[in-house]
């Protein structure tokens, strides 16, 4: 049957002929070949030392924001952990005294907010669902560890450095 | 014999010993790196600088390793097998003439363990031997993979040295000797075997790729088929014999391919070099060379494994048996009119 759209090619098997049954001149392309890698640059990244560029929209390890003066802005909502498919995340509520006035923004902030990196899929709900900007996927790669309990991340290892020790 | 002469003997074979074990040692390492930048990687850095380290941890993780012996082998034969590779591996390296005799004072040591008369037959019998080691680990493993490995292997080696003995007997037309030594000792300077031989030494080189079983040659440890070949039930140091057995056998197919067609310690300008460093310094000088011309071949080795696939078993027969085998003949008879033309006029 004829084909419909020319591309088929028809490929004869021919019996090799005395250079391919010695194989050396295949032979001798293919070493070119190898050697001429030999000089080429290496695509390893180094990795712990040296780390490859993210792309912009890269989601990585959590990381709870500040405002501009320096104060948690989280206010534990609890729309985070609502959102999250892999229900990654828990926190318990707690309320402000006056004299934490500069530390948290709002009435209510979160005592203790853990992120169980084993659970996260990083997919990003939990940016999307906060409406007080105070979670973003910014951070670099979550490091291996040993035991399961050390990926549950608490609050030392979520919320963003205080202003004057990022200066 | 007097006790010098015993301790000089003993001296040589503890350094070459100690410097085919490090070879191999570092042979690991290098096919690694190797490997790796033909494969546009960077290879083992992590341990010491540039990974220099590396066979060393490797070696420690190797002894730490638990010791397996299935029940179902043979005991005794399944220790035997990976010490008699390593031994039979080792010992081609006493007959291959690593320097031209050194001075040091008034004495002249001879930087070869013995020159033996029939030290090419010598290379051939260890050759031969190694395949033993394989074969015994394979037949007693008693595991249907390492048997067809150990099958494999011999008729493999089997095979190649026939062509690989008809490739040396025209080498030896043209040389009228068996000493290593002399052979190396006539091609002072330029006058090396290769230039005589060129196809004598393509198929001896060919043949020592498939005696040492290495890729394209490596259907002993065809990891699709077989697993891991003759050495799937071994695991810890005994494993580790049989992988150093192997680069062994690169370094001594290779110090043989040097000196039997490369000239050995032999280099254009070495009589006016001799001048230069002495008596007593020249021949070590001509030991580096050799070295030099060694650690290519290990190379070459290398470069030829990440380049070309394996073999499959009917085209490793048909290259033997149908073309290295006449191939060798015609070299022969080739040879042998040429130098009775020669003679005759």
């Amino acid at each position: 049957m004829e084909s419909l759209s020319n591309k088929k090619k028809v490929l004869e098997q021919k019996p090799l002929n005395l250079a391919e049954r010695l194989y050396l001149p295949a032979i001798g392309k293919g070493m070119a070949i190898t050697f001429s890698h030999l000089f080429k640059k290496t695509a390893t990244v180094r990795y712990p030392e040296v780390e490859r560029e993210f792309s912009t929209n890269f989601r990585g390890m959590h990381s709870l924001k500040r405002d501009e003066q320096g104060r948690e802005r989280c206010t534990a909502c609890g729309l985070c952990a609502l959102s999250c498919p892999a229900e990654a995340i828990t926190m318990i509520a707690a309320e402000r005294k006056n004299e934490e006035k500069h530390l948290y923004r709002e009435e209510k902030y979160a005592a203790t907010y853990e992120i169980n990196m084993l659970r996260c899929i990083f997919c990003g709900l939990c940016e999307e669902a906060c409406p007080k900007e105070a979670i973003y996927l910014d951070g670099p790669i979550v490091p291996a560890d040993y035991l399961r309990k050390d990926f549950i991340y608490g609050k030392d290892k979520l919320v963003e450095a205080p202003l004057e020790m990022k200066k | 014999m007097d006790s010098g002469f015993i301790i000089e003997k003993f001296l040589l074979v503890a350094v070459i010993f100690g410097i085919s074990l490090l070879i191999a040692m570092y042979s690991t390492y290098a096919e690694r790196k190797v490997a790796a930048y033909l494969q546009d990687r960077l290879g083992p850095d992590r341990a010491g600088p540039f990974g220099i380290l590396q066979p060393l941890a490797d070696g420690v993780k190797m002894f730490m390793k638990e010791e397996i012996i299935p029940t179902t082998s043979n005991r005794w034969l399944f220790v035997v097998g990976p010490g008699l590779a390593l031994l039979c591996a080792c010992i081609g390296t006493a007959v291959i003439p690593w320097g031209s005799p050194m001075v040091i004072g008034d004495k002249v040591v001879p930087l070869q363990v013995s020159d033996i008369n029939v030290g090419v037959l010598y290379i051939f019998g260890v050759v031969s031997l190694g395949v033993y080691g394989v074969m015994i680990g394979g037949w007693a493993s008693n595991n249907k993979y390492s048997l067809l490995s150990a099958i494999r292997a011999a008729s493999q080696n089997i095979s190649y040295e026939i062509a690989m003995g008809l490739s040396i007997i025209a080498l030896l037309l043209i040389t009228n000797t068996l000493s290593l030594k002399e052979i190396v000792d006539q091609q002072h300077g330029w006058r090396w075997n290769v230039l005589y031989q060129p196809l004598g030494f393509i198929i001896f080189m060919v043949c020592s790729f498939a005696e040492t079983n290495r890729a394209p040659f490596d259907l002993p440890e065809c990891e699709t088929e077989l697993i891991g070949g003759y050495h799937t039930e071994y695991s810890s140091m005994k494993l580790g014999f049989y992988l150093f057995a192997e680069y062994i056998n690169m370094f001594v197919s290779s110090a043989v391919m040097a000196a039997l067609y490369f000239g050995g310690y032999n280099y254009p300008g070495m009589d006016s070099m001799a001048e230069i460093l002495g008596p007593t310094w020249a021949p070590l000088f001509g030991t580096g060379i050799f070295f030099l011309k060694i650690f290519a071949f290990i190379f070459f080795f290398m470069w030829v494994r990440w380049t070309i696939p394996r073999f499959r078993y009917d085209q490793l027969m048909n290259l033997g048996w149908k073309g290295l085998i006449p191939l060798a003949i015609a070299n022969i008879i080739v040879t042998g009119i040429v130098i009775a033309v020669i003679e005759k006029f």
